[in-house]
Order: C-alpha cells, then sequence, then structure tokens
C-alpha cells in the first residue's frame, strides 16, 4: 500500500520536478562570474574511404581535412580535383550532373552557382559525439543485404 | 703646364694607383687591406640578410597589406610545432650565388616600386596573376628548389603520410612534378585561375 502510494506521489511530481529543472546555455553550469570548462577542441577526421550515406537524397560527406581549402569566386580548391576536367587524374570523385543546372533546371556548361561552394551542403566530419542519443537507421535500400 | 694639367686627374691617380707605394710598408698595407676586406665583406653579407628580414619586406605597404596579411593565415606562419617560413625561406635560394642573383633581378622590384604598379590593392590584384606566374615559373625551373631546402621528398616518410598524400606523391614525382605543380596558393591567395584550370572556377 505504502509502496503504491509512493509511485503515485512520484507520478504527480515528476512534471513538476522537470518543470523545475532549468534550461542552461552552451556555456554550462558555471554562474555568470565563473569561468565556464573550455569545450574540448573537436578535430577533423582525417583520411577515410567514402562515407556511406544514411538516405538516398544525402550529399556525401567529405571523408578527409578540408583544412585550408579555398573556396572564392576566383578559385576553388575543392574542384582542382573533384571537377570533370580533374577527377580522372586525381582519382576523386567527381561532382555529379545535378551540379550543371539551375534552380529551373536548365543545363550549364560549368557548375552552377548554386552549386559552387561545396561546404553549403558537403561537410568534412569531426571527432564528435552526438550530443542526444541517436537511433536513426538508414533506410533499407541503402542496407546491404 | 706640367704632365697633371696635360693628362687630367684620371690618368695621374691611374699612375698613382699602379706605382709601387715608397711611405707605407707591405705589412701595413696588407693589414689595412686585409681588416678593409673583412668590413667590406661582413658589410655586404650584413646588408644582404638585413634585407633577407620579414621586416624589410613588410617595410613596403604592397607586401604588408596584400600578401603577407594572406600568408598570415595560412600554415606557414601558424603551425602546430611553431617552425615559421618566412619571406625570404620560400622566395630567396639558400646558397650565395643563387641569392645574389636573385638580389640582383629584384632592382626590377624596387622599379616597379618606384614606378608604383601595384601600390594599390586593385593594381595589385590586377597583376596578380602574372606574378603568380613568375614565381611558378621560377620554382618549376629549379624544381622548386626554395620548399626542398625544408620539404626534402627524399626525407619523406610516405607511411607517416595520408592515405591520398602517398598516392598523389608518389604519383607526381614519377610523372616528373614538382610540389608548386600541385601546391600552388598555400601561401597567398591565388589569382583568378580561369586561364590555368576553367574547371575550378566560378563563371
Amino acid at each position: 500500500m505504502i509502496n503504491k502510494m509512493k509511485i503515485i506521489l512520484m507520478l504527480c511530481l515528476s512534471p513538476a520536478i522537470a518543470l523545475t529543472e532549468p534550461v542552461y546555455s552552451l556555456r554550462g553550469k558555471a554562474s555568470l562570474y565563473n569561468e565556464s570548462k573550455t569545450p574540448e577542441i573537436k578535430r577533423l577526421q582525417n583520411d577515410s574511404g567514402p562515407v556511406p550515406r544514411a538516405y538516398v537524397q544525402q550529399p556525401p560527406l567529405i571523408p578527409h581535412s578540408t583544412k585550408g581549402y579555398v573556396v572564392n569566386k576566383k578559385f576553388n580548391k575543392c574542384l582542382t580535383c573533384h571537377s570533370w576536367a580533374n577527377a580522372a587524374e586525381s582519382g576523386a570523385t567527381k561532382i555529379s550532373l545535378t551540379h550543371f543546372s539551375d534552380r529551373e533546371g536548365r543545363d550549364l556548361s560549368n557548375v552552377s552557382a548554386r552549386r559552387y561552394f561545396c561546404n553549403q551542403c558537403h561537410v568534412p566530419q569531426m571527432d564528435a559525439k552526438p550530443l542526444v542519443e541517436n537511433t536513426f537507421q538508414p533506410i533499407d535500400v541503402l542496407q546491404a543485404p | 703646364m706640367n704632365e697633371y694639367q696635360q693628362n687630367g686627374k684620371l690618368s695621374h691617380y691611374w699612375r698613382l694607383f699602379r706605382s709601387p707605394s715608397a711611405q707605407y710598408s707591405l705589412g701595413a698595407l696588407l693589414s689595412i687591406g686585409f681588416v678593409a676586406g673583412i668590413i667590406f665583406w661582413g658589410g655586404f653579407n650584413t646588408a644582404m640578410e638585413l634585407s633577407n628580414t620579414e621586416t624589410f619586406c613588410i617595410s613596403c605597404h604592397e607586401m604588408e597589406e596584400n600578401v603577407y596579411k594572406e600568408y598570415q593565415d595560412t600554415i606557414h606562419y601558424n603551425n602546430r610545432s611553431g617552425v615559421r617560413a618566412v619571406c625570404s625561406d620560400c622566395h630567396v635560394p639558400k646558397d650565395w650565388t643563387h641569392k645574389l642573383v636573385r638580389k640582383i633581378r629584384a632592382t626590377n622590384e624596387l622599379f616597379h616600386k618606384v614606378l608604383g604598379t601595384i601600390d594599390t590593392p586593385e593594381k595589385f590584384e590586377a597583376k596578380r596573376l602574372q606574378m603568380a606566374q613568375h614565381v611558378w615559373k621560377t620554382m618549376k625551373e629549379t624544381d622548386s628548389r626554395e620548399c626542398r631546402n625544408c620539404h626534402d621528398y627524399q626525407s619523406m616518410d610516405y607511411t607517416e603520410q595520408k592515405k591520398r598524400s602517398v598516392q598523389q606523391h608518389i604519383q607526381g614525382f614519377d610523372a616528373g612534378q614538382t610540389c608548386i605543380d600541385c601546391h600552388k596558393g598555400i601561401a597567398h591567395s591565388l589569382p583568378s585561375m580561369v586561364e590555368i584550370d576553367p574547371s575550378a572556377v566560378f563563371q
């Protein structure tokens, strides 16, 4: 009987406990007058093979470091390996045909402006652990039988 | 009219230069010559070294505001081991003969400094491709000699390199390529590469 009451009491109180839990900013629990713990500097993961995609439309991840890579109007470091002209010699994956059309679907002779800045979609990976647990699974068509 | 006035000052000094000394001992003349030689040679080399310092290079605003600023974001300025390569480490040969040749060629740079060929960022940008191509050409011709003062490929341990680096280095060296063939724009912003590689430029 006492046990049952305890459980009922806990069930009643639990939303209240959850509500009173304050929200912390990224700097954590340190007060404004103390220094917060310095977050660890995340490092780029270097040089792996191609990373499997989690869903079909996913822009492929970059499996190497891109430190110091310049992409601006005058020059695109990524394309010095991944462009169609350079891919054969460098052995890199060439950019897909989707990169050669504008948003109306008209074909262009070179990379489209909306596809030119590679790391708007393609990103290198850091050694960061996920902040919250994730049970996401790639769809079955992407999983080897 | 005596002989001195007849032949002019120049021939007088020439005769004085050629005739044996009657006043000073051979020892004194040699000693003075020796000391003067040291001072001249030491001074010459010191001046040459002075013109190799970063302070000297960025005493011109053309260098300080363009290439020096760009270089500060690169690995040759800041890196994990704290070894820095300053301007002259890459742009001036280490050995004496080639260094002297480079120093003499630099008079052309002084000439353009006076002309103000690149004295605004806009003018610099307009000339960037041409200037970069000069440097690339020189490095290609010398088999990237200045790179190799530090990065000698015979000292490279491929097992310590990343997978892609190993592949590219072996492939490149086998094809007779040199550092600058791939490693362009590692210390400064690149010019517009439309003419070099149109597939890697926004058009």
